[in-house]
């Protein structure tokens, strides 16, 4: 009881901290554009109804989520063949290298071209930035299989998808956490950005709106709520992560104690 | 045919002319030379060489798992050309062999599975196994949370519960401490025993291989050939404390580490009349 108070307080204390400087710097601001933190507070309830809820943050979420989650799959699909296969991975790596270098936001007008710009433009825009950090995560996680392993299964016959199943994913699973991690933050970025350019719904669109209209605190709850929602979205990460790796940690907290 | 302890057995396991070269980056390296020797029904032969001398290229060749560039391995009649499922391995590396993000019963149980074997028949297999390395309560562990030596216990469990025909093992207990070493030679000894399981045991330690085996293969150093084939004419019945300070147990490590020891120097095997020895083929 008193380790989870201290934990509280611990991990409270510095948000706590700068709230009350922002709070306190801003109080007396007579600045248009940067408004006392009490007033973007108070325009917060009436900015964030249910109904703007529904119609901008769930259209957010909802193509977040479809393009994370196309990215997740196809990172982790083509990224388990390229591991796993030198040849293919000779051939693909310059190519790889040059398409990750390219920055994902400079997709959007590329994306529009041929998509337009309805939902579909905005997830293909959140999965095509997404997918590189899975994608080369993957195929680390699955070239650094363990040897050992990789000849107890074949003496076994633990061959094919059973290989992949038990030995080949979940070894690389690690890795391929680390991936879907840094791919959420490029998710979220690309989210807001792909609805600044053309959009009629949304986080970043809404945000566009008011500061286009000088409704300056309320542009201010928007950007106060996205960072809200990078929060939560990272800490049911890393309940889901905790989850599926929990062996994971366990071996490292096992080895650091008998190297 | 070899001849053990008055009884005679059919070979199930014959190694024959096996040569293994390995090429790579304008480097040639003949790890083993030509090798012959065969192994019967349950017997409990022991492989000992010096260190680097092929031990782990042979036992991967014969495990299926490595292909001979010359000669073959046949098993129970048939050639070994991929690892064959009356063969089980036990690695050195136990934590590297047993799969940490499985617990200790599904560890076990992941071969039978692909074995096609039906889910109550498993779960027999999967207790029985860890029921006789005494580990019957360990089940739901992950392997990390155990010791090194219960770790390698469930890596023989694993290769016991496969019901293999013949069991390999490449030094499986060269990185666990001494003592957990001497309970884990009279484990392997004692599955030996009552299951009448067939085992090839490589080993780089003379006692070891002694006190283990029926009999031992001394290996050359590499490029590996049969230096020696000795008879362990030790009695059946063998413990820790009394085994290891029978004259005759002296006399035959004496004769074995001569045989390493030549092996190193590259030497012919020395002569000694005293030991019942099996020229090499």
């Amino acid at each position: 009881m008193r380790g989870l108070v201290v934990r509280l307080f611990l991990a409270l204390a510095l948000p706590a901290l700068l709230v009350a400087v922002w709070w306190l710097a801003s109080d007396g601001s007579t600045n248009v554009y940067w408004p006392p933190l009490r007033t973007v507070l108070a325009a917060f309830p009436d900015v964030w109804t249910g109904e703007r809820l529904r119609g901008d943050v769930l259209p957010s979420v909802v193509r977040l989520a479809g393009g994370y989650a196309a990215a997740a799959v196809a990172g982790v699909a083509l990224g388990t063949v390229i591991g796993t296969h030198r040849r293919v991975r000779a051939v693909c790596e310059p190519v790889l290298e040059f398409l990750r270098a390219v920055p994902p936001p400079v997709l959007v007008p590329v994306v529009m071209l041929f998509a337009g710009i309805g939902d579909a433009m905005k997830v293909a825009v959140i999965a095509s930035g997404c997918v590189w950090p899975v994608l080369l995560n993957t195929v680390e996680g699955v070239r650094a299989l363990d040897a050992v392993a990789a000849e107890t299964a074949r003496s076994y016959g633990i061959t094919g998808a059973a290989r992949l199943r038990h030995l080949v994913l979940p070894s690389a699973a690690p890795q391929i956490f680390a991936g879907l991690r840094q791919a959420l933050s490029v998710g979220i970025v690309l989210m807001v950005i792909s609805e600044m350019f053309a959009a009629s719904n949304g986080l970043g669109f809404t945000i566009v709106q008011f500061q286009r209209g000088f409704a300056i605190p309320d542009m201010w709850t928007g950007i106060l709520l996205l960072g809200l929602l990078g929060f939560v979205l990272s800490v049911v990460f890393r309940l889901l992560e905790r989850r599926a790796l929990g062996w994971y940690h366990g071996l490292r907290a096992s080895s650091r104690r008998s190297p | 045919m070899s001849l053990v302890e008055g009884r005679s057995v059919d070979p199930l396991l014959t190694v024959s002319g096996l040569r293994k070269v390995y090429e790579g980056a304008g480097r040639r390296v003949e790890a083993v030379r030509d090798l012959s020797f065969t192994v019967g029904a349950g017997e409990f032969v022991c492989l000992v060489g010096p260190s680097g001398c092929g031990k782990t290229t042979l036992l991967k060749c014969v495990g299926g798992l490595l292909r001979p560039t010359a000669g073959e391995v046949r098993l129970g009649g048939g050639p070994v050309t991929a690892p064959p499922p009356g063969m089980a391995v036990v690695f050195q590396e136990y934590g590297r062999s047993l799969f940490p993000w499985m617990r200790v019963g599904r560890n076990v149980e992941l071969p039978l599975r692909q074995k096609g074997l039906g889910g109550e028949r498993r779960r027999e297999l999967v207790a029985d196994a860890l029921g006789s390395v005494g580990l019957a309560d360990a089940a739901d562990a992950y392997p990390w949370q155990l010791s090194g030596g219960m770790q390698q216990r469930v890596a023989i469990a694993r290769a016991l519960a496969y019901e293999p025909d013949v069991l390999l093992m490449d030094e499986p207990f060269a990185a666990v401490d001494a003592q957990t070493r001497a309970d884990l030679e009279d484990l392997v000894r004692g599955l030996w025993r009552e299951r009448g399981v067939t085992v090839l045991f490589v080993t780089h330690d003379i006692d070891e291989a002694v006190y283990l085996g029926q009999r031992v293969i001394v290996l050359s150093s590499s490029p590996t050939v049969v230096q020696e084939e000795l008879a362990v004419d030790l009695p059946v019945e063998r413990d820790q404390l009394h085994t290891r300070v029978a004259p005759r147990f002296a006399e035959l490590r004496t004769r074995v580490y001569e045989q390493v020891q030549a092996a190193k120097r590259g030497a012919a095997p020395v002569e000694d009349a005293g030991a019942r020895t099996y020229p090499p083929r």
